[in-house]
């Protein structure tokens, strides 16, 4: 594929507001999870909740899209002068040709489910107060979006679980290639609800403590919530060094079963091979993978021998961690979080250690990174797969 | 071919397969007579088989919105003659599963709280596109996507966009299913709607049309069926139903334009052409 400059990129998570926030955190290893206060919520878990979203208020015309997915959105959108930056996308493009692909796997659900609780007693209706289309709808969150920044091009929300804002970044580059658009906002949002932390629960995937990915001892995840941003164009002809370039993408399905891993991880193997085919690169070009790595025992271990067998051939081992340990599993925002993350390692040569992680499963065929370690690095792959056996790696990369 | 920075760019595709689904509509090949104007139109409950190559224990497991994008993508791919596991797939559809929701918000409003870990794991908007892959040993690319009322064209366009630059055929499979009481009221969808189709690159044995997409922002209002007062109250109150001008141009293989709408103020332009007859 031909390569797409991220002009601008922000995230916001429970480790940082913003870029230099985020950065800081990665830097020091820190761990944004901590005991569950969320909402009504009684489990024993560990939760990644980004403060103050409960204080943002929309303006009275944005109102009707009202809800924590949407308040999120908005804490995202005023990081880093995101605002600013699409409104010089739109002005180099027009407002038509810039695109808008975001992911989410719950959207406004909780207005719904906390609606529910609020039900006319003898009709059984639901409060007047539930904005359907403005907050539960997958959609809600581009609408959202679309009224903020004034884009009008094409648009679609990614809902397919926890690869969703992975995903994005094929959709956009698709557009992109096929002419219907020079530029895109692509992210994802994704907020704490009860149908996913009671949801994952019953499964037993959550763990009662911070998840610890890649740990001999790793017990489930820890969920967490996050919106994150990246403007995605047809690069300049003359680049800075410092810029940052989407050079290839990988989507695959496992076909394997609806909320395991294929256990050889073959569906994350074919996804990171189809990154680095589109990218034109050999496993022996990537610096650092960033690992979906949830921190269940059977993704983690699916994803390992994935990795493992693609750089299978490589003379020294590759440097991997997941980021889940400080931020939480994000679900339908983790594509996005974490290729910021992949950005943020690109632009100041930092390969963040595993927050929280102890003792390594010694079965890795590759350098699991417990410390963050400083040095220059090209490129780097992020994983992200979800539910249904819905796989995505991208690779990022320094223009020079 | 398309070209970067053209303000109307075209998406162009061959269609090779249909498969429908809807109220008095049983599949493709009854349902375009109806379409075509050769026997008549009477609505009645759409009726949805139980989705074909899943496992037993996998097949129980799927609710009806599953069932119905499945029962469509299998009758566009069958149409088409293409081996569906190495077909890139979009399912697009405006919500997931409405009784599954229903019933997760049920269970978390009550005091024990204990959702059903199948329920959970089915009430992704993505769950098609995952029982499409274990039905069919499918290990490509698929999406799965929302755009509210948009939410067919914008799976046309991202399945188009798919053909155009990797040239491949790609299953488009766009469904919607109503939700129960309470939720209904808040969105209220009549019954069950469900269309796919399979687009190629190149005009293959079984293409019945070719189509050219355009983004049009003419103030051009999206068409209608207003010699149908049902299949006209169908398309307007079911996003996937939008399809439907669009289906009565293939099944008379007529060409001819339809307009779509979508996002905004933008509409999609699609023009049907090269209609097989016979």
């Amino acid at each position: 594929m031909t390569p797409l400059l991220l002009r601008h990129f922000t995230a916001t998570s429970c480790i940082g507001l913003g870029l230099q926030p985020t950065l800081d955190s990665l830097r020091a290893q820190r761990s944004g999870l901590a005991p569950c206060a969320f909402e009504t919520v009684t489990l024993q878990t560990h939760v990644g909740e980004v403060p103050g979203v409960d204080d943002v208020r929309l303006p009275a015309t944005l109102k009707r899209f009202d809800c924590r997915n949407n308040r999120l959105a908005r804490l995202g959108m005023d990081a880093d002068g995101l605002l600013d930056e699409v409104a010089a996308c739109v002005g180099r493009w027009g407002r038509r040709r810039v695109g808008l692909f975001l992911g989410t796997s719950t959207s406004g659900m909780l207005e719904t489910e906390t609606a529910y609780r609020r039900r006319d007693a003898a009709t059984g209706a639901l409060p007047d107060s539930l904005d359907y289309a403005g907050t539960h709808n997958s959609y809600s969150l581009a609408a959202f979006a679309q009224q903020v920044l004034g884009l009008e091009g094409p648009s679609s929300v990614v809902s397919s679980a926890c690869s969703s804002s992975a995903k994005v970044f094929g959709s956009a580059r698709r557009m992109i290639a096929a002419g219907l658009i020079d530029a895109a906002l692509v992210g994802g949002v994704d907020s704490l609800c009860l149908t996913t932390l009671y949801g994952f629960h019953s499964l037993q995937l959550v763990s009662a403590n911070p998840c610890k990915p890649f740990d001999v001892a790793r017990d489930g995840i820890s969920i967490g919530e996050a919106a994150a941003f990246a403007i995605i164009e047809r690069p300049p002809v003359s680049l800075d060094p410092d810029g940052i370039l989407l050079l290839g993408v990988g989507e695959s399905s496992d076909a394997y079963h609806m909320s395991s891993p294929h256990p050889e991880g073959r569906g994350a193997r074919a996804a990171m091979l189809q990154a680095l085919e589109t990218a034109g690169l050999t496993p022996e070009d990537v610096d650092y993978v960033n690992l979906h790595g949830t921190g269940t025992p059977s993704n983690d271990s699916a994803e390992g021998k994935a990795v493992a067998a693609v750089f299978a051939d490589r003379p020294q081992p590759v440097p991997a961690s997941s980021t889940k340990g400080a931020t939480g599993h994000t679900l339908g925002a983790a594509g996005a979080l974490e290729a910021v993350i992949c950005a943020l390692a690109l632009r100041h040569g930092l390969l963040p250690g595993s927050a929280n992680t102890q003792r390594v499963d010694p079965s890795l065929g590759f350098e699991y990174l417990r410390a963050t370690m400083q040095r220059p690095i090209r490129r780097a792959l992020s994983n992200s797969f979800g539910f249904g056996g819905s796989n995505c790696s991208l690779v990022l990369g320094r223009a020079g | 071919m398309s070209r970067p920075g053209a303000q109307f760019t075209t998406l162009a595709a061959y269609i090779q397969g249909v498969g429908l689904l809807g109220p008095g509509l049983a599949d493709w090949q009854s349902g375009s007579h109806s379409l075509a104007g050769e026997s008549a139109y009477s609505p009645g409950p759409t009726a949805i088989p139980a989705p074909a190559g899943l496992p037993p224990a996998e097949r129980r497991r799927t609710g009806t919105t599953v069932k119905l994008a499945l029962a469509v993508a299998h009758q566009a791919v069958a149409a088409a003659g293409i081996d569906p596991d190495r077909l890139p797939a979009v399912f697009s559809s405006s919500g997931a599963d409405g009784f599954i929701c229903h019933e997760i918000c049920e269970t978390l409003a009550s005091t024990d709280r204990q959702v059903s870990p199948t329920r959970f794991h089915n009430s992704v908007h993505n769950a098609a596109a995952g029982y499409w892959s274990l039905a069919t040993g499918a290990t490509a690319v698929s999406t799965a996507l929302c755009a509210f009322d948009a939410s067919f064209a914008a799976g046309l366009l991202e399945a188009l966009a798919l053909v155009e630059v990797d040239r491949v055929p790609v299953l488009l499979s766009a469904y919607e299913t109503p939700y129960p009481h309470p939720l209904s009221a808040k969105r209220p969808l009549p019954d069950s709607f469900g269309v796919a189709l399979v687009l190629t690159p190149e005009r293959g044995p079984n293409a019945c049309a070719r189509i050219t997409v355009t983004l049009s922002d003419t103030e051009i209002a999206a068409s209608r069926l207003p010699d149908d007062p049902h299949l006209e109250a169908l398309r307007a109150a079911v996003p996937a139903a939008r399809s439907l001008t669009l289906l009565r141009l293939l099944a008379r293989r007529e060409p001819g334009t339809v307009v779509l709408d979508y996002i905004g103020g933008q509409r999609v332009r699609v023009e049907v052409s090269e209609c097989r007859q016979g």
